[in-house]
């Protein structure tokens, strides 16, 4: 072998400097600062006076209370987009708007039972009855939206269908809002869920009570069904691998309509309570708690059920107590003014650090 | 080859027809110049033209669709009233100014500052517009109608319009003018209120939204009820289109607050006010004119009984024998109801005050055709000194106010002076002030 040596290859050397782990340092610094702005914002509120604008015990139990109910609302609609991500890889933006058409379905029913009394003589039945429209509203509605918007695009590149699916809530706003007109319409609320009921000591509104119960039960069944039914088992294959668990015998389009046919169903319920409990209805209903229902679902773990639902109840408390908490401590003269950017800015650090979602795999996923 | 022949034809057309669309413009109206002194080719913003047989045309930015729309519909029928009194009566037959039919031109500003855009992007374009009666909300004047069309010189006065924001010195644009009033006073008159004998406040807690309407009241009233002695508890300020308010009103009532002010439109208010009575069920709750609504009456129930409301007084008007004998049953005739809203009085003032400038200053060219210079319209409105409107005497001040002495009453629900308003409707408590009373 004359001549050709094999070149050598010389082993990168990296200087100091670059050989420093600089990822996880910067998190490492962020992750201080955040810690220590939360405490020290914490720290302070707690310690400030009466007169200085500190909350009592009273206060805090309160803010806890009502964003545990709020957020179980949350939970059960992110539950939707959480459900339908697992299976298509897309994010439903009408999701919001099924919720407001169960609501508004019901809404007639509710109307004319609190007109005629029914609604006062036997509230369960009539609950009952009024929840069973919301139900079929909101599936009929997600049904429909599944079979015109995003069948035909089953497999086209991920963007079309989400921009689908944000005509569609457009569309479907501004059909409620031909319909039914712009104004807010008062939604009757029984006189059995007025007022409050002290439970383990605590003062909780009724229907804070009914929205917990309620939800913590709908979550229950959801998971139960997810895991030992045929058909949630074939909806946990399709949402693994498509190709196979259609070759594996399942019929992949009739688990498809069954998730939409499920979030229906969750939409509906959490449509009556949320109406219920403020008492109104308007076709813009549905866009804010779509947006925070969606955000928690992303800050739990998009695609899974047990993420939507702590993500929902973490949304929750961090709109009601998260502001309190932390910025009255530094001062700020109207904490509330900052809830969104408060619940946003939250989101953004939890996916710096687990870019999957609180119960993601802790790696990121590219959608 | 054959190709190279067709496209010079093709360009020489395009070229001839672009030129042709250039000459079309300066034809009609060559007039110009004559008495006045004032030279339209030359002064700036130069003059509207109308023709012998043309109509002067007013231009009008109202709300006229979604929840705010009786708002704006109710100024578009004063404006139509407006015409047709220019021959001295109501007679649904619409008179003449200087001998030229008026027309209105409407456009939708949607109560917003997008639909102020649109709207004032449409007027702005017409050339033949010669002043605009808008707009409705101040959200969709502030920085939008008012710039796109001041950069014109078109005149734009208010008949609704009440954010202090928009006759603020540093904000003014000098071709905007109001006949509404100033909230500033309005703000003061809450405060002087919450103050008195009636309610005896010391601390007071205030909730504002995005709009510059609710955050020039909130400034108003907090400014006059520190001033007055009163502590201020807390200063939340929510989103318009939030449901929950239970974490914000459960924080303010922390401090235990005497009253809670929160002057925000229909939507949210409602909700304030039902999720107050189980939060703050000891606090007095008072409300503008924004949430002065039936449908707040509607879905608020019980909670809204107690709940104050402030609003420009209109029975002042019912002394003036013109607006209650000849004004409201022109209205009722025309329209087949009573009045939608509260502003129809100022914006026939409006109307007026523009149709009294326009007789000041527009220039006969002699052959039936006028000029009217828009700057000096413009400076013909501002000078009005001492005119007597349906609303009071009308004085504009530099800064774009002219409305003098404002009225406002308070009104405690359900009594509420609107349709679905329950017992005695009268206001409890009037008081009158000037912009040189208030702060």
């Amino acid at each position: 072998m004359a001549g050709t040596e094999a070149p050598r290859v010389e082993a990168v050397r990296l200087s100091r400097f670059e050989q420093l782990p600089w990822r996880r340092i910067i998190l490492i610094i962020l992750g201080i600062v955040v810690i220590g702005v939360v405490g020290v914002g914490a720290t302070r509120t707690l310690t400030l006076g009466k007169a200085e604008g500190g909350y009592s015990a009273g206060a805090w139990r309160d803010f806890v209370v009502q964003g545990t109910a709020q957020g179980a609302i949350y939970a059960m609609i992110a539950l939707g987009y959480s459900l339908v991500y697992g299976i298509l890889r897309m994010i439903n933006f009408a999701h919001g708007e099924v919720f407001m058409a169960g609501s508004f379905g019901s809404f007639f029913f509710a109307d004319a039972y609190e007109k005629s009394g029914f609604l006062d003589r036997d509230p369960i039945l009539a609950l009952a009855i009024v929840t069973a429209v919301a139900i079929g509203v909101s599936v009929g509605t997600a049904v429909l939206l599944e079979r015109l918007a995003y069948r035909p695009l089953r497999n086209a590149p991920r963007l079309v269908p989400l921009i689908t699916a944000i005509g569609a809530s457009l569309f479907l706003q501004n059909t409620f809002r031909g319909f039914f007109g712009p104004q807010p319409y008062g939604y009757p609320k029984p006189v059995v869920l007025a007022g409050n009921i002290t439970v383990l000591g605590v003062p909780v509104q009724r229907i804070q009570l009914l929205v917990l119960v309620v939800a913590v039960i709908c979550m229950t069944v959801l998971q139960w069904f997810v895991s030992t039914t045929t058909t949630g088992r074939s909806m946990r294959a399709v949402a693994q691998d498509r190709e196979i668990a259609s070759l594996m015998g399942i019929n992949v389009d009739r688990v498809i309509v069954t998730t939409f046919v499920i979030g229906g169903v969750l939409a509906g319920i959490a449509g009556v309570l949320y109406s219920l409990t403020f008492e109104q209805v308007q076709f813009t209903m549905g866009f804010k708690p779509g947006i925070a229902a969606f955000t928690a679902a992303v800050l739990g773990g998009i695609g899974s059920i047990g993420g939507a639902a702590l993500g929902g109840f973490v949304i929750g408390l961090l709109q009601a107590v998260g502001p309190p908490l932390i910025l009255t401590g530094f001062g700020i003269p109207s904490v509330f003014s900052l809830k969104d950017a408060f619940v946003f800015l939250v989101l953004v650090l939890v996916l710096v650090f687990r870019p999957g979602g609180l119960l993601g795999t802790g790696e990121a996923e590219k959608v | 080859m054959k190709h190279r022949r067709w496209f010079k034809a093709f360009a020489l057309l395009a070229v001839l027809s672009v030129v042709a669309a250039a000459c079309a413009n300066d034809s009609g109206g060559g007039g110009g110049g004559g008495g006045g002194g004032v030279d339209c080719a030359t002064v700036e913003f130069g003059c509207v033209e109308v023709g012998a047989d043309e109509a002067i045309n007013l231009g009008a930015a109202q709300v006229i669709s979604g929840a705010d729309a009786t708002l704006g519909q109710d100024q578009v029928n004063a404006l139509e009233l407006a015409l047709d009194h220019l021959d001295g009566t109501f007679d649904q037959k619409d008179g003449t100014l200087l001998d030229h039919p008026v027309k209105l031109t409407t456009e939708d500003e949607l109560c917003s500052a997008e639909g102020g855009q649109t709207a004032g992007t449409a007027l702005a374009a017409d050339a033949s517009i010669v002043a605009v009666i808008g707009t409705s909300c101040s959200s969709a004047a502030l920085g939008v109608a008012d710039k796109l069309l001041g950069d014109k010189g078109i005149l734009l006065i208010s008949g609704s319009n009440t954010s202090p924001a928009l006759t603020d010195p540093a904000l003014h644009n000098p071709f905007y003018a109001r006949t509404a009033h100033n909230d500033r006073i309005q703000g003061a008159i809450v405060a002087e209120f919450a103050l008195g004998a009636d309610l005896g406040a010391k601390t007071a807690a205030t909730i504002a939204d995005e709009s510059p309407y609710t955050q020039g009241l909130v400034g108003a009233f907090e400014a006059n009820f520190e001033a007055g002695g009163g502590t201020l508890t807390g200063s939340e300020q929510v989103d318009s289109e939030d449901t929950d308010f239970k974490p914000v009103l459960r924080s303010l009532a922390e401090q235990k607050p005497d009253v809670l002010y929160f002057p925000i439109f229909v939507a949210a208010c409602t909700l304030i006010i039902k999720q107050a009575a189980e939060i703050m069920p000891d606090t007095t709750l008072i409300v503008s004119d924004g949430c002065l609504s039936s449908d707040t009456l509607k879905n608020a129930g019980k909670a809204a009984d107690g709940v104050w409301a402030s609003s420009p007084d209109l029975s002042a008007f019912q002394t003036n024998e013109f607006y209650s004998g000849e004004f409201i049953p022109a209205y009722q005739a025309a329209f087949g109801s009573d009045p939608l809203s509260v502003f129809h009085a100022h914006a026939y003032d409006a109307a007026n005050v523009v149709f009294e400038a326009i007789k000041k200053v527009a220039i006969d060219n002699g052959d039936g055709s006028l000029s009217i210079p828009r700057q000096a319209l413009r400076d013909a409105v501002f000078a009005t000194s001492g005119y007597k409107g349906v609303t009071g005497t009308i004085t504009c001040l530099p800064t774009g106010d002219c409305a003098t002495d404002v009225t406002i009453g308070m009104f405690l629900g359900p009594g509420w002076p609107v349709e679905g308003g329950k017992g005695d409707t009268t206001a409890k408590y009037t008081d009158t002030k000037s912009l040189d009373d208030v702060l």
